[in-house]
Formats: C-alpha cells, sequence, structure tokens
C-alpha cells in the first residue's frame, strides 16, 4: 500500500516552508530514519526522516520548490513488495505550491488551532510571502489620509520583509550606530535566536556585544538591569515572555521604579523583547498576553506592534528610548511579511497609534495578533455595509488616548480586540479612557472581544474557542451598531 | 545553632545563635592580621564614628516620628562597609540592600542630604521620593539602596558585567545579608559572574538574624564564604568586627576581581545591635547577648583601643573627633527636620525621562 510522504511542520506555528533538496531520488530503497530530503523556513533548515520502510515510488514536490503548506504529500513511498510504478502512478496531482494555497485554512493550521486566525495574505497591505523571493517594490505613490504614513517620506520605497527580518534589522542598526547597545538572553547568540530573529548578529558583532545567557530570567534580568544603570543599552531577549514572570520583580521593583526612588538620577535604558501571547498548541503557561500586566506600571513604556514596519521603527525607537521599554512581539507573526520603508535610520515615535483603516461607522481598537482579526472582520463588515475604522495602538503605554477619542467621536461606536484576558485588559482601559472623555459621543456601550477568561487549553477545539474570533468581532461591531 | 559557632574559631564574631562568639574571636588580632597605622586607625574611627552617631540619630529621630515607614540601622556592623571602602580606587561601585545609610556615608555622600531623605524632604538625595532604603550617587558610584531582599546581587552583578564590558578596570562591590544570601537569583548571579570572569565582590554580611531567624534556623549551609563553592568561586569568612581584617580580605578580594579572576565571596561575621527594624522587639535573642557583642568586640571600641594604647592620642583628641562627628549628624537633624516637604508638583517627576 502506498504512503503519502507529507511535508512536516518544524514548529507549532509553522505553516509552509521550502523544499530544499531531494537527498533520495526516485527508486531509492528507503529505511526508517534515512534522510529524504532537506527543508528550510525563514528560520531554519531541517531534515525530513523516513518513517516507513520502502521504495521512494514518486518525487511530487521538487527541490527548491517554495512555499509548500505543511501537509502536503510530497511524495510516494510503495511498500514491500509493492509495484513501484502502480504506486507512482496512482499518486495525486501534486499539490500547488503557489502562496495562494495557504489563504484557506490547511488541515494542519486547523489541528494547530490556527484555522480561525486570519491568514495574512487575506488582508490588504501584508504579503505572506518569504523574503527568499521578493515582492517587486512598490513605492508610496498615494498617500493615505492617516497620520502614520507621515512617518514615511512620500516617494519612499518598500521592501517586503518579514516581522522577523525587521526586528534582527533594527537591533542590527541601532548596534551599528551604538557600541553601548548589546543583546543578551537564553539561545541568541550561537544558535541565532530561538525563533530566529537574532540572526546573524553574533556573525557581525561578536560575543562580546551578544551574549548567551544561561536559564536564568530572574538573573540575567537584573543583570541588564545593573548595566543600563551604568549607561549601557541592553537589549533583553526572554525566549517567551512567558518565562519574564521569574524576572518580573527586577523589571518592575528595578528598572522601572529606580528612577522615580533616586529623584531623577538613574534611569535605565534597557529593551526586555520577546514574543508575547499564544503561539499555537502550547497550552496554559505558554500562551499568556502580558500587555495589560506591564501596561500597569508606572515607570515602564510598553510596545507591541503588528507590522514588520512598525516592528522595525518602533524597536529602533525603543532602544533608543532612555527608559525601560517592554517590547511585545508575537511569534505567529514573526513569519509574515509586509512593506517596510527603504530608508537609512526609519523610526516610529512610541505612544502614537496608527488608523490602519478608516470607516465611519464603528471604531475597532486592536494591537499586534488582534489585528488581524480586525482587519478580517473590517472586510466581513464592509460586505454587509459596515464601514469600521481599525485603530492599531502599536504602544500600550503611554496609550495613545487622543487617536482612539478622536476616531469614537467619529462613529460613536467602539469595540476591542486582544487576545488577553478580560479582567483589567487592555479592553476595559480603553472602555474607561472613552467613557472618561468621550461618553457623550457614544451610541452604544464599548464592547470587548478578548480572549475568555480560561488558561489556555490544549486541545485544538478548545484552543479555537478560547481565542477571540472574527465571527465574534464581526458580531460585536454588529452589535454596537444595533444591527 | 552550635553548628556555625564550631566553626568561628578562626574568625570574628562567630555565627552562633544565642551565645557569645568562641575563641579566637575578635580579641586578640588573628595572627596574621595586618596592622594599621596611625593615620588608618584615625580615619577608620572617624568614618565608623560618623555612621554610628548618625544610626543613634536617626534611631533618635525616627522615634520622634520624623521618619516614617522602614528605618534599618547599621550600628554594630561599621567595620564592614569601611574597611571595605579601604580596599576600594576611585570608580569601584557599590551596592547594597536596605540597610543602606552606612554605606552611604562610608561612599561620601553628604549626611545632610541622607538624613533629609529619611525624612522626606526636598532636599533629600532622592528628593524625598525614595526614603531609607533607595538612595542613589551617581557621583560617588552609589547604585541603591534596594528595598527587596537580593535584588541588588543581580544588579551588582550587572554593574560589574558593564564594568567588563567597558574594559574600565573598576569592580562592583556587592553586599547583602545572610537572609538574602538563600534568594535564588544570588545562585543565578553567582552562575554568570563566574562564567564571564565578572569584576564583582560579593560581601555578605552576616549579623546573624534575618529579621528574626537565626542563621541556623534559615541556612542549611551556615558558612557563607562557601556559597560559591560549586560555581568555583573563592571565599573567606572574616572577622567582621575587626576593621584591619576586613581591610585586608578587601584588598585580596578586589584584585583578584580586578585582576580578571572574576567574582570572590567575603563572608563577613558582624552583628547588628539593634533591631532588624524600627519596630523589631528582638525577642528572638538575649539581651545578654547584645550585651556582651556590644562590651567586648565593639568595631570601633577596638579602634579606640589603638588610638589610645597604641598611638598615645588623649581622651581629649578622641572627644574632641566626637564632637566633630556629632557637629555633622547635628547638622544634618537639624536640615532633614527643617528642609520643606517636595513641592506636590514632584508627585508627577521622574517617572520617565
Amino acid at each position: 500500500m502506498a504512503i503519502d510522504i507529507l511535508m512536516p511542520a518544524l514548529s507549532p506555528t509553522m505553516e509552509q516552508g521550502k523544499l530544499a533538496k531531494w537527498l533520495k531520488k526516485e527508486g531509492d530503497q528507503v529505511k526508517p530514519g534515512d534522510v529524504l530530503a532537506e527543508i528550510e523556513t525563514d528560520k531554519a533548515t531541517m531534515e525530513v526522516e523516513a518513517i516507513d520502510e520502502g521504495v521512494l515510488a514518486k518525487i511530487l514536490v521538487s527541490d527548491g520548490t517554495d512555499n509548500v503548506a505543511v501537509n502536503t504529500p510530497i511524495a510516494i513511498l510503495a511498500g514491500e513488495g509493492e509495484d513501484v510504478s502502480a504506486a507512482a502512478s496512482s499518486a495525486k496531482a501534486p499539490a500547488a505550491a503557489a502562496p495562494e494555497a495557504q489563504s484557506a485554512p490547511t488541515p494542519d493550521m486547523q489541528r494547530e488551532g490556527m484555522a480561525d486566525r486570519p491568514s495574512p495574505d487575506s488582508i490588504p497591505g501584508t504579503d505572506a510571502r518569504p523574503v527568499a523571493e521578493p515582492a517587486a517594490p512598490s513605492v508610496i505613490t498615494n498617500r493615505t489620509s492617516y497620520d502614520a504614513m507621515a512617518e514615511i517620506p512620500e516617494g519612499t520605497e518598500l521592501v517586503n520583509m518579514t516581522v522577523r527580518e525587521a526586528l534582527r534589522d533594527a537591533m542590527a542598526e541601532e548596534m551599528r550606530k551604538d557600541g553601548n547597545v548589546f543583546v543578551m538572553g537564553e539561545e541568541v547568540a550561537e544558535y541565532q535566536g530561538a525563533y530566529k530573529v537574532t540572526q546573524g548578529l553574533l556573525q557581525e558583532f561578536g560575543a562580546k556585544r551578544v551574549i548567551d545567557t544561561p536559564i536564568t530570567e530572574h538573573g540575567f534580568a537584573g543583570v541588564g538591569v545593573g548595566a543600563a544603570f551604568t549607561g549601557l543599552r541592553p537589549v533583553v531577549e526572554f525566549m517567551t515572555f512567558n518565562f519574564a514572570m521569574q524576572a518580573i520583580d527586577q523589571i518592575i521593583n528595578s528598572a522601572a521604579k529606580t528612577l522615580y526612588m533616586s529623584g531623577g538620577q538613574l534611569g535605565c535604558p534597557i529593551v526586555f523583547r520577546g514574543p508575547n501571547g499564544a503561539a499555537a498548541r502550547v497550552a496554559a503557561q505558554h500562551s499568556q498576553d502580558y500587555a495589560a500586566w506591564y501596561s500597569a506600571i508606572p515607570g515602564l513604556k510598553v510596545v507591541s506592534p503588528y507590522t514588520a514596519s512598525d516592528a522595525k521603527g518602533l524597536l529602533k525607537s525603543a532602544i533608543r528610548d532612555p527608559n525601560p521599554v517592554i517590547f511585545l512581539e508575537n511569534e505567529i507573526l514573526y513569519g509574515q511579511s509586509f512593506p517596510v520603508p527603504k530608508l537609512d535610520d526609519f523610526t516610529v515615535p512610541i505612544g502614537k497609534a496608527r488608523i490602519h483603516r478608516e470607516g465611519k461607522d464603528v471604531t475597532i481598537v486592536s494591537f499586534s495578533i488582534g489585528m488581524t482579526y480586525a482587519l478580517k472582520a473590517a472586510q466581513e463588515l464592509e460586505k454587509e455595509g459596515i464601514q469600521a475604522e481599525v485603530i492599531d495602538l502599536r504602544t500600550i503605554r503611554p496609550l495613545d488616548t487622543d487617536t482612539i477619542v478622536a476616531s469614537v467621536m467619529k462613529t460613536g461606536r467602539c469595540i476591542t480586540v486582544e487576545e488577553g484576558y478580560p479582567q483589567s485588559g487592555i479592553g476595559a482601559e480603553i472602555a474607561a479612557r472613552i467613557m472618561e472623555h468621550a461618553f457623550d459621543y457614544l451610541d452604544a456601550p464599548v464592547v470587548r472581544v478578548t480572549g475568555k477568561d480560561v488558561p489556555m487549553p490544549y486541545a485544538a477545539n478548545l484552543e479555537k474557542l478560547a481565542l477571540p474570533s472574527i465571527a465574534e468581532v464581526v458580531q460585536a461591531a454588529k452589535a454596537v451598531c444595533y444591527r | 545553632m552550635a553548628v556555625a559557632a564550631r566553626k568561628a574559631g578562626r574568625a570574628g564574631a562567630g555565627t552562633a545563635n544565642k551565645t557569645t562568639p568562641t575563641k579566637g574571636s575578635t580579641r586578640g588580632a588573628a595572627p596574621n592580621t595586618p596592622q594599621f597605622d596611625k593615620n588608618q586607625d584615625l580615619s577608620a574611627y572617624n568614618e565608623m564614628l560618623l555612621i554610628r552617631r548618625f544610626e543613634e540619630k536617626s534611631g533618635q529621630m525616627y522615634g520622634m516620628g520624623l521618619i516614617g515607614g522602614f528605618c534599618h540601622l547599621y550600628i554594630g556592623q561599621e567595620a564592614v562597609v569601611v574597611g571595605m571602602q579601604m580596599a576600594t580606587k576611585e570608580g569601584d561601585q557599590v551596592i547594597t540592600g536596605y540597610r543602606d545609610h552606612g554605606h552611604m556615608l562610608a561612599c561620601g555622600m553628604d549626611a545632610k542630604g541622607v538624613m533629609a531623605e529619611l525624612t522626606g524632604r526636598r532636599g533629600g538625595l532622592s528628593k524625598g521620593k525614595g526614603g531609607s532604603m533607595h538612595m542613589f550617587s551617581k557621583e560617588k558610584h552609589f547604585y541603591g539602596g534596594h528595598g527587596i531582599v537580593g535584588a541588588q546581587v543581580s544588579l551588582g552583578t550587572g554593574i560589574a558585567f558593564a564594568n567588563h564590558y567597558r574594559e574600565n578596570g573598576n569592580v562592583c562591590l556587592t553586599y547583602f545579608g545572610d537572609g538574602a544570601a538563600n534568594q535564588g537569583q544570588v545562585y543565578e548571579s553567582f552562575n554568570m559572574a563566574q562564567l564571564w570572569k565578572l569584576p564583582v565582590v560579593y560581601v555578605i554580611e552576616n549579623n546573624r538574624y534575618a529579621m528574626g531567624t537565626a542563621v541556623s534556623r534559615a541556612s542549611a549551609q551556615t558558612d557563607f564564604s562557601k556559597r560559591g563553592v560549586s560555581f568555583g568561586i573563592p571565599g573567606e569568612q572574616v572577622d567582621g568586627m575587626d576593621i584591619r581584617a576586613v581591610y585586608a580580605a578587601g584588598q585580596r578580594a578586589v584584585e583578584h576581581a580586578r585582576s580578571g579572576k572574576g567574582p570572590y565571596i567575603l563572608e563577613m561575621q558582624t552583628y547588628r545591635y539593634r533591631g532588624h527594624s524600627m519596630s523589631d522587639p528582638a525577642k528572638y535573642r538575649t539581651k545578654d547577648e547584645v550585651t556582651r557583642m556590644r562590651e567586648e568586640h565593639d568595631p570601633i571600641e577596638q579602634v579606640r583601643r589603638r588610638l589610645l594604647e597604641s598611638w598615645k592620642l588623649s581622651e581629649d583628641e578622641l572627644k574632641a573627633i566626637d564632637s566633630k562627628v556629632r557637629e555633622i549628624v547635628n547638622e544634618a537633624a537639624e536640615f532633614a527636620t527643617h528642609d520643606p516637604e517636595p513641592d506636590p508638583s514632584e508627585l508627577y517627576t521622574d517617572i520617565l525621562l
């Protein structure tokens, strides 16, 4: 009986990869454990091993094919005593390897509980293609009305780049500019980053400035803060912010408060960065959004970008900032591509939200991966004649109340979208601020769409239920529009 | 509890609970204790006396309601910080926990500024916003003043990291107590400091009680000089009541760290005469224990005796020193009593740069 060999996932969040190289050819006898092929993502190269014994009857996806979706059959293995040519001829048509293959949720994405997370390439202004195959450069010709575009001069060339690359470039550029900037964390140097965000930094800047730490979050957070007290500018990577709970005392009691307690003498120019929030199928201890936690603390700035362009511009600003900045990334966004301005020194100011999409009927406020639900929901709403204005907060603290309030004064309605918990969340804060500043403009109560009030479950169906969904956002928007 | 006392043979105040120090402690200097010359003894006397009188005044002002919150006095431990400062050079940094008044004075920070911070006034070193446990001076290389037990150990290791990064030849003295020595981040820091050979000296001020808990009730290994053994960090137990022993050990430790060999641990066997904080009824030890420590091991009295006996100073000369020190302290207290409270607008300053 012929066996399909499927494109494997290298990580909980991988959706596609490149079939770099076949190490066996059609007709070869293979045993379990034999390396069949090498596959690549923008993060890593891995080997595909045979699990079953047999003959490689047919290769369905050839060397060098990009964007092969996880679980696509890549070859057929004929079982023992089976007619190889018969097995090969029973092969289905090779799976399409075009980027479009990704826009529909794959079975694997469903299995990973991601089916409901909108795929980025279905959202205008984003592009899920890996950079290995760069899109033709686009140019800003038509400046849209939102202020955020003023950050990018007219005529600037845009290049597509993943969030991961944008973050890396931001660090590299700041490290080139300032010898006081260094990066430390677990696996940041030789391993090139647990999520490959620090790829290449060790090679360029050496072991003195790109420092692998032991697994010791509380300790190295304190070491970073102490170094920052002396004026160095550490970029401390947490493998994920879930692990930073071990270090939260140093972040809050030492980094955030010392300037005040010293009467302004001792600043702490440090960036704590890393993936925050739920990835996929990693359960409760690895799936928490800390935006609300850190946003409660005076003395911290909290940044959580969605696009690659904001990731780059904001990380550069964070590294230059004289204050401690919590920089919350998202693992699922790392591999997504967005146009990034090609400028020598592109920064985005901390504390400014961006109107990502204009509309007149309802304001949707979100940030980070929450934007993927918000934007997709806005598209759905448009079909029903509701024009949603989508605000990307980008910075959580200081919160850009003015942009939110101005939008609510226009639309009279607001919903918030976040993956974090409902109680004392970012949505709760926004609702309170709208009450304080725009109560008379409201035509409906502010509604929050959040992660559910439960620890993140592991089971795919339960995880999906625990996260917000596009349907929930659409429903909330319609509810505040009384539709 | 006697476990530690057995080890105390070679060093100072001993570590046993409710016992007086055993043989070999501070009265006679250990055979290899270096002698001080007259100037060293004079300087040590002045500095230790300033801390003693300052702390006595702080206690008094706390009683008068001029100082609020927590106030942890350094009385009895003066030889540790003064001796260690003698072993440092300009540029070396100091960081400690919340029993920090002595460290600030030893670093040369202004007594008026320290006292006014204790009273929460605008002329305080942190403009009245830090209080007893949180003061800093970049100019004097003093990095606090930290209220979270053990946090200063990682921070001090980070300051040493910065010295290493900048290759500036400076050493960071990182002080913590026998209580903090049981915090996890201490060992995380030890590991990184030795791994990266950071120029840090860990000074463990073992005053025998973590709040009200005797060392032997809280620590499986009461010889704190051995706390770095599994990382390969050398350590020694030091009679922390004898400033000459502190200075000599401090020189060895600082030299080790400065020469690129990495961290060094000094367990300073010392004693605090007062309670943990002002509100401590000190039921965990006998009055007799405290009295005997004061009478037989007082660090200032040891130097005073040398000044009289070896250096032939007169009682009048010592009195003159004492009144000069009192003058500084009284002036500080006067300033701290009458300096205005911070302007209400200060509430919202110094949160971000």
